[in-house]
């Protein structure tokens, strides 16, 4: 269940979990660590979590959040789910190439794309 | 009468530990850019490496020091260029000693590309022999023809 000071807003779509924040920036620490937590919450909830996460309000991204993102893939590869990303900014897509994450995520470039990926793997 | 645009914008400003301190740094430098009329991608590059320079600085750097003891960080915007600094006060460290975040090997590691992405987005990146001070300048593209 979502808390009332939650930073996410979560839907169910058929058997994947999708994830959008609500803010705009995601930088500071504390909140990036408390986001990390909310959606570790939600991967444990599954047996085989399937995993959408939407950057599709996201303006600015830290590298704190890529490091939680990279948590957060590990565990829902430790639990047998997948985890796509989707809706992400030109200019942060440009950070994740630079960063060489792209190699590790699987990025759509819309939540639709992402949502169909799964059902055919 | 055409609006004169200011030759420099400078300042210097103590930032503590704290989101609002830190958002009202990068905003004011952020304003400073878009009144020099720097793009998107500019302003994009100058605010994420200040956060990653300050966040960096405050996280790091002052981890083992008083919760409100402050950085210090110096701007200069100018039509060409924008030049920052970030002060700590912390023990320094070996910035050529952060593993390459890029390598293969380091990609599932969940820290150290702070310093990375400062270097990819500004021009000129460098820290003082101690490590506690960061200098790092941008350039603004040339116009494209």
């Amino acid at each position: 269940m979502q808390s009332k000071d939650s930073r996410l807003r979560v839907r169910r779509i058929d058997q994947v979990t999708q994830v959008e924040f609500i803010d705009r920036n995601i930088l500071d620490e504390g909140n990036i660590q408390a986001i990390a937590e909310e959606i570790g919450r939600l991967i444990d909830a599954d047996k085989q979590p399937r995993l959408l996460i939407s950057f599709q309000n996201v303006d600015h991204l830290s590298s704190a959040a890529l490091g939680a993102l990279i948590t957060i893939d590990r565990k829902v590869r430790e639990r047998g789910g997948q985890l796509r990303l989707s809706d992400i900014d030109p200019q942060i897509q440009e950070v994740f190439v630079i960063t060489r994450l792209t190699k590790i995520f699987q990025i759509h470039e819309t939540a639709d794309d992402a949502l169909k990926s799964f059902k055919a793997s | 009468m055409t609006k004169q645009q200011p030759k420099s914008d400078s300042a210097t400003l103590d930032v503590e530990n704290d989101r609002a301190q830190v958002d009202s740094a990068i905003d004011q430098v952020g304003a400073a850019l878009e009144r020099h009329g720097y793009d998107k991608a500019s302003r994009f590059a100058v605010k994420l490496a200040l956060q990653e320079g300050l966040a960096n600085a405050l996280n790091h750097g002052h981890k083992d020091l008083p919760p409100h003891t402050p950085v210090r960080l110096e701007y200069t915007v100018t039509p060409d260029q924008v030049v920052i600094s970030i002060q700590d006060k912390g023990p320094g460290f070996d910035p050529g000693g952060v593993p390459d975040p890029t390598l293969d090997e380091n990609l599932e590691r969940p820290c150290g590309r702070g310093i990375m992405l400062i270097r990819a987005y500004m021009s000129d990146v460098k820290f003082d022999r101690s490590g506690t001070r960061l200098e790092m300048r941008y350039e603004r593209p040339a116009t494209k023809a």
